[in-house]
């Protein structure tokens, strides 16, 4: 060890576009995996606007339907893999070694590996377009056998989709063994912060639905190209296994999306009320159920293929049965909350946001979990609406609060706070404008993933799309807050949340330096 | 009340500055079912919006006040209770007791909406890339609808109608108060058959058959659209249902059947190319408009162009058979074979080759037709 000691190689890396290829640092690569997620999530949100300027009003405009439909695909695809997973697992590579007390990640070089995939996938993703025929026109969802009917662009998609999952699961080896392994001495698996729990978990509900999707979409190319026919109904395969395989990775994606985000806001919510989370261990068992249970409910994304009754009522019975963990969550946010001393910089309006807005996405995934309910309001834009609210309100938000509440550790500098709480207020308005009207389209019966639309949904429309460029260019204000940050914020005290209490907080300095910790803190 | 106020501002304003958009209804639920399973889903959903208000302003409730009244500024002093497991139980108890509360008429009304039992008429419904087939088992009609909204209005060179994108050319027509089972399936990929009013949401699924039923109770006509991305043009294939009472049904029935006896070619004869022509027109702005096109052109690569294309000049047997099977390179070019009579097939490929920019003067007479299909 001390050999090593003497001679830190660590210090001498290579500089330039070169650091950060061969990098093996954790910070190094969770920096990258940040930006590679904004830049995704701009790309992502440029197709979104593209969607909304064309149902702007009713008549085609902007776009043809074809284009349209690539938009919806590779916005879904770019925002769900490109930019949201990506953020989290950039979370993951600052945050975990620093909050267990480890110097690096696991396996050093494998996480570059995992990182340098994804910029290859999504320029598959991206090219895709501009080849003959377009990319997929099918949805996120890919459902069979409308992808036999696509062009190359849609091979390109099941490749970027085959290397985005391959990243995702290194990824997981590396956090499960990190943190299984490289915890300091006296920090027992009931003493991790919450984040680092739910991101255990998360990582085995990737290594076990990852693969299910790498199937299905293999499957899908070899329909499409060596005269297999499994889900073809042309050639006696079944369209409806598709899905099935699909929502068995489908369904504990919303959750390795969103379990991540309840561990942002597990650490963000205690440390600005100045007081300890309300029963831990309860959230961890909470956790914990539902990536269980978000192995046992898919079907209720297929509710209308005709499954038999029977299944249909378990499906239901199990899908409201989720509704008892995330209860618990949100009780215990709440409680956390009660009688504390609470301030409102822009990490925990961000938090307030997620918990405000999430549990109404929950309340409306409730009510899309009633089978009959469900039959009138599936594949409308009713949905659409509950899903945002999850994947915006609820991941993308707590995104947000980590990154103005880390951001100190990980600079050394602050964020401007009025930007800040401008850039919360901005998000939180128009995304309601956008999203909240929808769920009105959908109870009238406005399909979704159509470019055109009859009269009596035109005003909510309209209302929707001026709501969306309002989101849209409130990032833009969002990126001016990190650049102004990073080039010219003021120096960040050692600690400037008072509240906070994990280990980068009380026993790193500001910012945080390079290798974590090279002799391991004791954890009483 | 003052948020709907100003959203209500927001769209008439907006509206007054694009005068080509009409100040619809502001419609803030589901639309009033026309049948008795539908009031029920009708009814659900709003037991639940109760149940999840009162829970979310209780709760929020809790969160806004140590908001308002925990907050450092006015010096409250952080409490450091934490971890109660009575607490716990407690509140993982009662939801469950909710949810059982909500899961009791939601089975009930799941099992009334999934008995198909006992109908007084099937009607087997087809989607297709993008029309909807209709076929009344008991009756033998059979017939296509079809998007009747004119192109001009989509691309905007004409006013939109009032029922813009949701009307057809032939309507299903039901008689009241019988209960219609309704059989789904797909010709080429996923569509799905969903009218709200009649609270009908039935998945199309190529090679499989599926059911589902309604019983409408008042006459009308309901509006609905297909349901699963089907395609490009799978926001232009609405269903319109006409509720009738049971003698204008069997009038309908009547008229109907006499009407496809009139229209009735006769496949053996030998048409004139102007005869052929002008039925193919109409087979051709039904059928291939959505993809090649009113003016023929197309929509390179994925749809090829008519005028002057490779197939369409070329010899008839080519153009024939990439009709009848469909395109073995393309999968977009569908099988017209099954969908299509020998009559309407010799009519569209006649029509194709001396319209839309082409003369070749060649008449593809139906006894050829019948001649590829063997």
């Amino acid at each position: 060890m001390e050999a090593v000691h003497e001679h830190d190689h660590g210090h001498d890396h290579p500089s330039g576009i070169m650091r950060w290829v061969t990098t093996t640092n954790h910070k190094d690569i969770g920096t990258m995996y940040l930006w590679f997620s904004f830049t995704m999530f701009l790309v992502g949100g440029v197709m979104a606007l593209v969607i909304r300027a064309e149902l702007f009003q009713p008549g085609l405009q902007v776009v043809e339907p074809e284009f349209f439909n690539q938009m919806t695909t590779l916005h879904g695809l770019i925002m769900v893999f490109g930019a949201i997973m990506p953020a989290f697992v950039g979370f993951a590579n600052w945050q975990i070694p620093m909050m267990i007390g480890a110097p690096d990640m696991a396996f050093p070089r494998m996480n570059n590996w995992s990182f340098w995939l994804l910029p290859p996938a999504a320029m598959l993703l991206v090219i895709s377009m501009f080849v003959p025929g377009g990319s997929a026109g099918v949805g996120w969802t890919l459902y069979a056998p409308l992808t036999v009917q696509q062009g190359m662009g849609m091979d390109l998609v099941i490749f970027a989709v085959h290397i985005l999952g391959m990243s995702s699961i290194m990824g997981s080896i590396n956090i499960i063994t990190t943190i299984l392994n490289m915890r300091a001495p006296g920090m027992t698996m009931m003493k991790m912060p919450l984040f680092v729990w739910t991101w255990l978990i998360t990582a085995y509900l990737l290594i076990a639905a990852m693969p299910v999707l790498a199937g299905a979409v293999t499957m899908t190319l070899t329909d499409r190209h060596f005269g297999t026919n499994f889900f073809n109904a042309a050639g006696g395969g079944d369209p409806v296994l598709f899905q099935h395989i699909f929502w068995f990775f489908g369904h504990p994606e919303v959750y390795i999306i969103a379990i991540p985000a309840f561990g942002v806001v597990s650490q963000v919510l205690p440390a600005f009320s100045r007081k300890p989370l309300f029963g831990y261990a309860s959230m961890v068992y909470a956790t914990a159920s539902i990536a269980i249970l978000s192995f046992l409910v898919w079907a209720h994304h297929m509710y209308t293929v005709g499954m038999p009754v029977e299944a249909q009522l378990y499906y239901m019975f199990a899908t409201m049965l989720i509704a008892v963990p995330t209860g618990v969550k949100v009780f215990n946010w709440v409680a956390t909350m009660w009688k504390g001393s609470l301030t409102f910089e822009t990490p925990m309006l961000f938090a307030i946001g997620f918990l405000f807005l999430f549990t109404l996405g929950g309340f409306t995934g409730l009510v899309l979990s009633l089978t009959p309910v469900d039959v009138q309001l599936h594949d409308t834009y009713y949905v659409v609406a509950h899903f945002h609210y999850v994947m915006v309100a609820g991941a993308l938000f707590s995104a947000f609060a980590g990154v103005y509440f880390w951001l100190p550790k990980w600079i050394g500098k602050m964020y401007d706070e009025k930007l800040g709480k401008l850039h919360f207020w901005l998000s939180i308005i128009f995304f309601n404008v956008t999203f909240f009207v929808q769920h009105f389209s959908g109870l009238a019966g406005m399909p979704r993933r159509i470019p055109d639309y009859a009269l009596q949904f035109a005003d909510f429309n309209m209302i929707s799309s001026i709501g969306a460029f309002g989101f849209g260019l409130s990032q833009l204000l969002f990126l001016y807050i990190l650049v102004k940050a990073i080039r010219s914020g003021e120096k960040a005290p050692e600690k400037p949340w008072e509240g906070a209490d994990t280990l980068e907080w009380t026993h790193l300095p500001t910012p945080a330096p390079y290798h974590s910790f090279e002799t391991p803190p004791t954890v009483k | 009340m003052r948020l709907k106020a100003f959203l209500r501002l927001l769209g008439s304003g907006a509206a007054l500055l694009l005068p080509a958009v009409a100040v619809a209804e502001w419609r803030l639920n589901l639309k009033p079912a026309a049948t008795a399973i539908g009031r029920d889903i009708y009814d659900l959903h709003t037991l639940v919006m109760i149940i999840i208000t009162v829970i979310f302003i209780g709760v929020f409730g809790f969160m806004f006040y140590a908001i308002v009244k925990h907050r450092k500024s006015v010096g409250h002093k952080a409490e450091q209770f934490h971890e109660s497991t009575t607490v716990e139980i407690i509140w993982t108890v009662i939801p469950v007791f909710i949810l059982i509360g909500m899961a009791w008429p939601a089975t009930k009304a799941l099992l009334t909406l999934r008995d198909t039992s006992a109908p007084d008429m099937t009607i087997k419904v087809t989607g297709y890339q993008w029309k909807w087939g209709y076929e009344y088992l008991d009756d033998g009609i059979q017939f296509y609808s079809t998007l009747a909204t004119p192109r001009e209005q989509i691309q905007g060179d004409d006013e939109k109608g009032e029922n813009y994108l949701l009307e057809v050319d032939n309507p299903l027509v039901v008689p009241v108060g019988k209960k219609v089972r309704i059989l789904t399936t797909a010709n080429d990929v996923l569509h799905a058959w969903f009218v709200q009013e009649l609270a009908v949401k039935q998945d199309a699924i190529p090679g499989f058959i599926r059911d589902t039923w309604f019983r409408a109770e008042r006459t009308g006509t309901f509006r609905g659209q297909c349901a699963e991305l089907c395609g490009k043009e799978h926001g232009f294939m609405p269903i319109v249902v006409k509720v009738v009472s049971e003698d204008d049904y069997r009038g309908w029935v009547e008229t109907k059947k006499a009407g496809t006896a009139v229209k009735a070619f006769d496949p053996g004869k030998t048409y004139s190319v102007a005869e052929l022509r002008s039925t193919g027109e109409g087979v051709y702005n039904t059928h291939c408009v959505a993809c090649h096109q009113t003016d023929g052109g197309g929509m390179p690569p994925t749809f090829p162009a008519i005028t002057g294309g490779k197939i369409a000049t070329g010899p008839t047997t080519g153009h024939i058979d990439i009709v009848v099977n469909g395109s073995k390179k393309n999968p977009m070019m569908a099988a017209w074979g099954p969908q299509l009579t020998d009559v309407e097939i010799a009519a569209v490929i006649t029509y194709q080759r001396n319209a839309l920019g082409n003369a070749l003067g060649d008449a593809v007479q139906p006894g050829a037709i019948a001649a590829a299909r063997k």
